[in-house]
């Protein structure tokens, strides 16, 4: 029961009203923005698609190769496209829930171009082999600090609202608004320790295991916090206004949004199934993933049961037929996403295309449509006019509906087929399939059906562009909207009430709550890998890399060789029988950062190191892949051939390690030129052997001493101490 | 790096179930404030969202 105790002498007065305006400027800067890096995140997309199967559009150029494409496809889908919607919707639908225009147009603008200034970053660094090397976190440390500065500017202007706001409680859209912005920033905070070497270069803080599990912890939580919380605000938002009803059960969005949060954070290791994590870890990760189903139902059956009793009007408004979609991908893909954190499925799926079409159910459904459903609602409103066509958007929401089942089947099949593939074993107990390339050229056709059905997708936007342009075209832009509210009066003081409503009414204290709800499960699934020394084995036989081949595994950073090839061999019979040992934890002790990967577009590298494949076959292999391999989609570097690498830079680098803990001896930066010549010079005496002339600083020789380097650590020589770490595994 | 200061804990152990206690706690007592929370208080509440459509100028060069 909430008492309002009046202690002025003027209580008795009808309340005066205030007048304020909405600004739509805002919204209409960042939903111009979310259209166009839409069309373009997409179009990258495609063309990494096309790249898959028709090597020949990597261009042979450095910039334009797979390996850079592809994070700037991700970066720009998440970041620019998704990012931008969020903030059109955020700037839109907040002011309107608190009756109170943004706290400051300043901070908006500062927000609004600061962050279309990260994505021009982005676009250009990509391109350009600037990379951390960390999956979505791919960007440098310049461009991580604008990130951190451009989000607490946001965060700010947000806070700023809720403490002027006319509305005493705060919807439930806010409060996803509120805690998307703390777990973010810590999100990207903790997993942007990284030590500069240079301008646009730097290594993670973190090695090996546990840079992997706060990479994860940070990467699903990128998923949980960016691509879904504040969409989740905004459908609790445009959902009820587009169906013009009230949403389903209030009550089920107050414990939907509670046990999200609370459960979200915990279930990062599901993406390092059967990898080097610590067991306890990777079962942390999977029974949270499996409670995330019910909050994730929860909110979807909330979402879909809003249009109870308006179904047909669903048959006719397209703003809810992309919403239905849009809701309806977000309960596949959260029922799919536990389904997958199961470790016998994981064992099936992980590697594979399967997750590709996993996030892109998620991506061009959930996120894409409610975005389209956002747009197609909020531009006549903003330009005071009706939809352009309905016709165009019903073609819009099929082209799209389409494209995504057509992106998603051939890609699903795709990963059974290859998973299958790579276990399948003779009645003699060999591979079946010892080459990996035929796994890759048996789904070749899935890959093209995937671009077809992308590029109807992307059709579906054009489509989409028109129709709103034309809308804008036929109304006329209100930049502001007129509104009137009481203001809460500061000498009232509201008691009582159950305490959730009081926590509804104290926002700081609301927004602390949930960042002690987020760093629960963040500190305990990330301390005791760092606490107790058991979890990561150590193992005598390991070593720091030389000063080559630690250039030649910045070179693997660079070309975005991750983002194909996984250095993890999972302990299955059919993977130890195709790469080799099982990898170990203690082997990645001195990898700043990690480079497990997440696809194995091409073969698993781990044990790729001294032996099978001499220096001259990766030396052609890499000139041109399809000599040595027939058949082969990986791209061709041929400017590893003719660069030089920065001989001096490897002291910087040296030091740099030493800081970060791996044992390199005191003043060995002054030695490293001297070693990493003579490890060239033989590399190169090697190449001549087989009639291949070459310099030993060019680029091709470190990235050679380099892959000639992986695995070996344990295969040379076995010590006792190795011996009992694979015993306490 | 870091690891060596969580070391110096004492009976880190105590923290996960700390956690747990705490996570059960409050979604038994966050099931019971929704369980009893006023419906009427609920319906002002889910109607935020709708109550600005009124403030919606008209556009005179609307068609």
């Amino acid at each position: 029961m909430i008492t309002q105790e009046k202690t002025t002498e003027n209580a008795h007065t009808k309340p005066v009203l205030e007048q304020f305006a909405y600004d739509n400027k805002i919204v209409r800067a960042f939903m111009i923005a979310t259209t166009v890096f839409g069309i373009v995140g997409m179009s990258v997309g495609l063309l990494a698609a096309i790249q898959l199967f028709y090597p020949l559009f990597n261009f042979e150029t450095s910039f334009l190769s797979f390996g850079r494409i592809r994070p700037l496809h991700t970066n720009a889908v998440i970041f620019a496209f998704v990012g931008n919607a969020i903030f059109a919707g955020v700037y839109h639908s907040m002011p309107r829930l608190l009756k109170a225009p943004m706290f400051s147009k300043t901070l908006s603008w500062i927000h609004f171009w600061g962050w279309q200034l990260i994505i021009l970053a982005a676009a250009i660094t990509l391109p350009l082999g600037f990379t951390s090397g960390k999956e979505y976190a791919e960007l440098e440390w310049p461009i991580d600090i604008a990130i951190t500065v451009i989000w607490v500017v946001f965060g700010w202007n947000m806070i700023g609202t809720v403490l002027k706001r006319r509305e005493r409680h705060m919807y439930v859209a806010i409060w996803f608004y509120l805690a998307s912005f703390v777990t973010v920033a810590v999100l990207h905070v903790v997993n942007s320790f990284e030590l500069p070497i240079a301008l646009f270069k730097s290594y993670s803080a973190y090695a090996g295991v546990q840079d992997a599990l706060v990479q994860w912890w940070y990467g699903h939580n990128a998923v949980a916090f960016f691509l879904t919380t504040p969409f989740l605000g905004l459908m609790y938002y445009y959902l009820p206004k587009a169906a013009n009803r009230p949403v389903y059960s209030y009550r089920l969005s107050i414990i939907h949004f509670w046990s999200l949060i609370f459960i979200y954070i915990w279930a990062g290791p599901h993406h390092l199934l059967y990898t080097s994590l610590p067991d306890w870890a990777q079962s942390l990760g999977t029974v949270f993933s499996i409670m995330l189903i019910a909050p994730s139902w929860g909110g979807m059956l909330n979402g879909l049961l809003t249009l109870r009793g308006a179904w047909d009007k669903v048959r006719e408004d397209p703003v809810l037929k992309f919403m239905v979609v849009a809701v309806t991908a977000y309960g596949m893909a959260t029922f799919e996403g536990p389904m997958l954190s199961l470790k016998n499925v994981n064992a099936i799926s992980h590697f594979t295309d399967w997750t590709i079409a996993h996030v892109h159910v998620g991506g061009l459904g959930w996120n894409g449509f409610l975005t389209f459903g956002m747009l197609y609602w909020l531009v006549p409103k903003m330009w005071g006019t009706k939809l352009f066509s309905v016709k165009l958007a019903n073609t819009h929401f099929w082209m799209g509906t389409l494209g995504i089942i057509f992106y998603a089947l051939p890609l699903y099949w795709a990963g059974f087929t290859q998973s299958l593939m790579w276990k399948e074993f003779t009645g003699d107990g060999f591979l079946q399939y010892p080459n990996f390339l035929q796994t890759v050229t048996q789904i070749i056709p899935m890959y093209v059906m995937r671009a077809i059905g992308g590029a109807i997708y992307l059709g579906g936007v054009f489509v989409m562009v028109y129709n709103l342009w034309k809308t804008a075209a036929q109304g006329k832009f209100i930049a502001e909207e007129k509104a009137e509210a009481p203001a809460l009066k500061k000498n009232v003081r509201v008691t009582g009430g159950h305490w959730h409503s009081v926590l509804e009414r104290k926002p700081v204290l609301f927004t602390v709550l949930s960042f002690v709800a987020i760093l629960i499960g963040g500190l305990i699934e990330m301390v005791p890998t760092f606490l107790i020394q058991s979890n990561v084995p150590t193992i005598a036989a390991v070593k720091p890399y030389t000063p080559l081949e630690l250039e030649g595994r910045d070179l693997y950073i660079r070309e975005g060789c991750v983002n194909c090839h996984s250095q993890m061999v999972r302990p299955f019979r059919s993977e130890v029988e195709r790469y080799g040992e099982y990898s170990k934890a203690g082997e990645f002790v001195y990898d700043h950062p990690f480079l497990w990967g997440s696809k194995r577009t091409g073969p698993d590298l781990h044990r790729v190191g001294g032996g099978e494949y001499g220096n001259s076959w990766h030396y052609k292999h890499m000139y041109d892949p399809t000599t040595m391999s027939p058949g082969s989609i990986m791209p061709p570097y041929p400017w590893l051939l003719k660069n030089d690498y920065d001989k001096e830079g490897i002291k910087k680098k040296i030091t740099a390690m030493r800081t970060l803990g791996v044992p390199y001896p005191a003043g060995y930066e002054e030695q490293a030129v001297k070693d990493m010549e003579q490890q060239a010079q033989a590399i190169v005496a090697d190449l001549k052997k087989d009639k291949i002339e070459t310099q030993p600083d060019r680029e091709i020789v470190a990235l050679i001493a380099y892959l000639q380097r992986l695995g070996t650590d344990i295969k040379e020589k076995e010590t006792p101490s190795e011996a009992e770490a694979t015993v306490t595994e | 790096m870091f690891k060596h200061y969580f070391e110096l804990v004492d009976n880190v152990a105590i923290y996960p179930i700390i956690s747990l206690t705490i996570f059960f706690l409050f979604f038994i007592g966050l099931g019971i404030h929704v369980m009893r929370m006023k419906t009427k208080h609920i319906e002002e509440l889910e109607q935020l969202p709708l109550g600005d459509d009124d403030i919606q100028p008209s556009n005179p060069s609307m068609p």
